[in-house]
């Protein structure tokens, strides 16, 4: 019973050009993972690693980072929303004992812009030794700005008579169009066509761990501790702004407090920092405060969206028109997904536009546009069901050409009791608080690659793995282990795993849900190669193929004849003085891209003051291959929460008067907390063939539309401007009463 | 926050010493879960910082029958805590229980809680040198007022944030003050004070006067009270709007309303049209919608914070109705 192998090609940079080349590898079945009922770690819950390190303080994340002679570095940001800095002067600062260095625009023309165009726009950098100095030299640098008309609010920005956030273009960007069909001919099909405009708000990432990083020089060599998402992104940046090879940096990442987009590349904070270290000779410390994140480290853009759905008598969709636009801040873009959002229209027309303001850039948060479109689109298929007279879930089957989320929302449906707990009628219930129920769903891609790994097999048995990815939060470590122990046989503690370092083999950045399906793969070809290496030594001793050897519990046996076996630290010895060194990259067969979600929401409004509570919430969603459920598991809770947070309490409230931020904090700026948290519960749609997909973006989508879906079922009142505060509930509920 | 001095006081009799002639000589510390917040904020900017915690005997709780004497440096956990609180004073009881988070409430005083400077977003803000911190207006006018007054007519239009306040207006509390010379005990109804009287405090104390007790008389027989929070988020908020309602009903007529609304005004807010409305009425489903009428009758809500008085008018139907049943 040898070992199937087979066939597969991979990707190899040659001379720094991409070339593929094909490779032998183990066969390990559809899907790559093997028979999961025989697995010892993978397919099966597995606390973290790093668990107990982590709730007792042992793990050091960068602001833990204590270095001999460390300083603090602090950023000076502009005060106004618009200004130019005619003069800055640090000479009281540099006065103040204690503080070491300062950096200015002069220092670096290219991190400071004497335009400000953001109130928090970075102007300058001071470095002393302790922070509450650093902080005293921030209130002791003498700025003189010439201050300039501002806009804050995209509503205005559009106005071509509005301040201009840029002088070399308009606030108003290209607009970027998709089209599909004939709308004109579309809507003239439609039996019943509704408009309606459905506005999100800006919201912050708020990453437990603000950005941050310590710097630290030798020479022209740099070491980096960052809250980073991409070690190598750090990296990069920094070599290319000083002027230094990649490998004259380092940057580590061994814990990290979180990240949901907006932590990738060294970014201004990070060139400041190693600026200050630079120009002190001394290692710097520069965290980010609170503040500081909500105003200059990215945040969700708005969106307004003007949307037309034209559908026939039986609900079926026939034309779509959506004219949508958000403010990315002073940079990047608002654009949310270009076709209508999940259902099959024949005919659309959409164009948007991305709406330059005053305020701090934007940066991809958690599944970029998705939870703004989906928001929209879901409302209007509530609303579409409302005037057909329809279940909405009806409406949604027979336009949603996606079988496995068609499966998935029935699933949903069935555990919730769609059909006999929900009422079809809207606000039927009597007293004060009501309750409904509602749905919405999305979809997500979540593939992966661009990851290398290296494995070490020594004689004495102990085994290394190492691999450049980083773990935000999510358990990326614990997957390494996991999957290198199922490899050998190993217990998971026996492997040690090297991850979070430039020093180790390539990976590609945390984002677009693609960790684990970038780093698994990686990890079980490197391993898996790296055992036939060994079993390739050993197999001659049974008189074997190499492939007729399994490892497992600790021991190396011929499959077809488990009495021939010898144990792990035997057979390593064979090796006698030369360790097994094998460095490996993803592999193709083990993973997958694109995944629906849907989550079932139940809410109680009280009607008296507007409060909408959410009781519980059912997500029903699908990762092909789950390589560690309870890990998993918290990903979706986080997304449920992160998304009942933008649809019920997040908000960044800027001033229109003044241009501030007025809610730059965790107070005004709210964020659920423990009691408001619903019972959640989870339903797993598996697709073991398809290998492992991404969680962490899915899940946050859908929660939004499906509370503004139930907050409708519960008591009419139809909501499409997020959050769901009382005022906004209030104001809806009178509309109602009024008829 | 500035560099400060910090002092710890021994006795009650050296503090109006220690404390100076402006605010911005020197601030009282008890908690600290305001104060420090504050001066994290430049929103405080004192060169001292004097230290009542390390004063002896000032925690306690002390019952007779005249009602209970609550120490300023009481915390908020022991107020929640105490036997009495619960069993007698209702509508303390809740209102504590609903401040902040355990942890605040574990260093937070009743004293403390009352003193409470204004959570308004413009004044809390380093960006704004708005009227309470010497500035020359208040940003809440033609500004983002979701959370402002909906009574008083300015000139700042912070609101109160505290919810034992209230609840001990409400039970006819009274507060004991100490200065250069001597103490003194003023009614809650007197103690607070609104903008045009003065702008950059919310109540009668002066820079160098502190708070020693507050004295909460004992509830008659027959009055019941409750509170009702309302806060956009249930885990740790503050109030949007609360209630403080007690009421003596005798076989179903109302003989006495006590009902003090919070997070409307710069100060706690006595709703005297709907107390005065009540007194000697039978209480039906229909007189309490007009007591709650009268309560918002003199309303004044700014362009986002009309939904104040809707939730105002309700609560103060709900409490009506409840302590009438």
């Amino acid at each position: 019973m040898q070992q199937k192998m087979k066939t597969v090609t991979i990707t190899i940079q040659e001379d720094g050009e991409p070339r593929e080349i094909e490779i032998q590898v183990p066969d390990t079945g559809e899907g790559g993972w093997g028979d999961l009922s025989k697995n010892t770690y993978i397919n099966k819950p597995h606390t973290r690693v790093d668990a107990v390190d982590k709730v007792t303080g042992r793990a050091k994340y960068t602001s833990d980072i204590k270095l001999p002679g460390l300083l603090y570095g602090r950023i000076l940001r502009s005060a106004h929303p618009r200004a130019r800095i005619n003069r800055i002067d640090a000479t009281r600062a540099m006065a103040l004992p204690g503080v070491r260095v300062v950096v200015l625009p002069s220092d670096d023309p290219e991190v400071f812009s004497r335009e400000c165009r953001f109130a928090g726009q970075e102007i300058a950098g001071v470095a002393a030794t302790t922070p509450e100095v650093a902080e005293d030299a921030l209130h002791a640098i003498d700025v003189d700005y010439e201050v300039l008309p501002f806009v804050v609010d995209e509503d205005t920005a559009r106005d071509p008579d509005s301040a201009q956030v840029h002088s070399d273009r308009g606030n108003v960007g290209e607009p970027r169009v998709g089209e599909q069909g004939d709308i004109a001919a579309g809507f003239a099909q439609a039996d019943v066509t509704l408009e309606a405009t459905y506005r999100c708000q800006v919201q912050s990432h708020i990453a437990l761990e603000t950005h941050g990083n310590v710097c630290q020089w030798e020479g022209d060599k740099l070491t980096v501790w960052a809250s980073t998402q991409g070690v190598f992104s750090v990296r990069g940046e920094l070599a290319g702004h000083f002027g230094i090879p990649e490998t004259n940096v380092r940057v580590i990442t061994e814990f990290m407090g979180g990240g949901f987009g907006a932590k990738f590349g060294a970014r201004k904070e990070g060139v400041i920092c190693a600026l200050l270290a630079r120009k002190a000779e001394a290692p710097v410390k520069l965290m980010l405060t609170r503040k500081e994140e909500h105003l200059a480290t990215g945040n969700r853009p708005s969106a307004v969206q003007h949307v037309k759905l034209g559908a026939t008598s039986d609900g079926k969709l026939v034309a779509y028109e959506r004219t949508n636009y958000g403010t990315p801040g002073v940079a990047g873009s608002a654009n949310i997904p270009g076709a209508p959002y999940l259902y099959e229209i024949p005919n659309y027309r959409i164009e948007q536009t991305s709406v330059f303001t005053n305020a701090g850039p934007m940066a991809a948060q958690r599944a970029p546009g998705h939870p703004q479109a989906a928001f929209a689109m879901e409302s209007m298929m509530d609303e579409l069901a409302e005037a057909l007279g329809m279940d909405p879930i009806d409406v949604r089957q027979m336009n949603d050409p996606n079988e496995v989320r068609r499966n998935m929302v029935a699933m949903g449906a069935e555990h919730i009791g769609w059909k006999t707990r929900r009422s079809a009628t809207p606000n039927s219930g009597t007293g004060r608080i009501k309750t409904g129920m509602g749905v919405g769903s999305c979809r997500w891609g979540g593939g992966g690659g661009r990851t290398q790994a290296e494995c070490t097999i020594n004689p004495d048995g102990s085994v290394q793995v190492r691999c450049g990815t980083q773990d935000i939060g999510t358990g990326t470590l614990t997957l390494v282990h996991m999957i290198a122990a199922e490899e050998f046989g190993l217990k998971m503690e026996d492997v040690d795993v090297g991850i979070g370092d430039t020093n180790y083999p390539y990976s590609g950045g945390s984002g677009g849900s693609t960790t684990a399906a970038s780093v698994s793969p990686a990890i079980k070809g490197t391993t898996m190669l790296a055992k036939l290496e060994l079993f390739k030594k050993i197999a001659p001793r049974f008189g074997v193929e190499p492939g007729e050897l399994v490892a497992s519990d600790g021991n190396v046996f011929v499959g077809s004849d488990p009495s021939k076996s010898m144990t792990w630290q035997q057979a390593t010895a064979q090796l006698e003085d030369e360790p097994i060194f094998f460095h490996g990259q993803w592999l193709p067969g083990y993973s997958d891209s694109g995944v629906p979600g849907v989550h079932f929401v139940e809410v109680s409004v009280d009607t008296e003051t507007g409060l909408v509570k959410v009781d519980r919430v059912v997500a029903v969603h699908n990762s092909g291959m789950i390589l560690n459920p309870l890990t998993w598991a918290s990903q979706v809770n986080g997304g449920v929460l992160m998304g009942i947070g933008y649809g019920m309490y997040e908000n960044r409230i800027m001033d229109p008067a003044t241009g501030y931020m007025v809610n730059a904090n965790l107070e005004d700026y709210k964020l659920m907390g423990s009691t408001d948290i619903p019972e959640i519960e989870i339903l797993r749609y598996d697709e073991p063939e398809r290998g492992v997909i991404g969680i962490g973006e899915p899940a946050t989508i859908p929660t939004p539309g499906a509370i503004a879906n139930a907050i409708y079922n519960a008591c009419g009142a139809r909501i499409r401007d997020m959050p769901f505060t009382p005022d906004k509930v209030l104001s809806a509920l009178a509309a109602v009463k009024e008829g | 926050m500035q560099n400060f001095s910090y002092v710890n006081a021994t006795s009650i009799e050296q503090v109006p010493s220690l404390l100076g002639r402006s605010w911005d000589d020197a601030v009282v510390m008890a908690g600290g879960t305001d104060l420090v917040g504050e001066m994290k904020d430049y929103a405080a900017v004192p060169k001292r910082v004097v230290n009542l915690k390390s004063i002896e005997g000032l925690d306690y709780i002390r019952q007779d029958d005249a009602g209970l004497r609550v120490g300023a440096l009481t915390t908020l956990t022991d107020v929640l805590g105490h036997g009495a609180v619960s069993q007698d004073y209702p509508v303390l009881h809740q209102a504590v229980s609903v401040i902040a988070s355990p942890q605040i409430r574990n260093m937070a005083t009743l004293a403390g809680n009352i003193l409470q400077r204004p959570r308004c977003w413009y004044y809390r803000s380093e960006d704004f040198p708005c009227l309470k911190k010497g500035g020359a207006r208040c940003y809440a006018v033609g500004g983002v007022n979701t959370y402002h007054a909906i009574f008083g007519s300015g000139p700042s239009y912070i609101v109160h944030p505290s919810d034992a306040a209230p609840a001990l207006m409400a039970l006819g509390a009274t507060v004991n003050i100490h200065g250069p010379r001597g103490g003194n005990e003023v009614a809650m109804d007197d103690f607070f004070t609104m903008p045009e009287m003065n702008i950059r405090r919310e109540n009668i104390l002066r820079p160098n006067e502190i708070v020693t007790e507050i004295a909460i008389p004992k509830p008659e027989a027959n009055s019941r009270g409750m509170f009702l929070k309302v806060r956009e988020r249930e885990s740790i908020d503050f109030a949007l709007v609360s209630l403080a309602a007690q009421m003596t009903v005798v076989n179903g007529t109302c003989e006495r309303a006590s009902l003090v609304l919070g997070g409307v005004a710069p100060i706690p807010w006595r709703a005297v049209e709907a107390e005065d409305y009540l007194r000697g009425r039978r209480i039906t489903e229909a007189r309490a919608e007009s007591a709650a009428e009268a309560a918002v009758e003199d309303a004044a809500p700014m362009p986002h914070n009309g939904y104040k008085v809707q939730i105002a008018k309700n609560l103060v139907k709900q409490a009506v109705q409840a302590l009438a049943s």
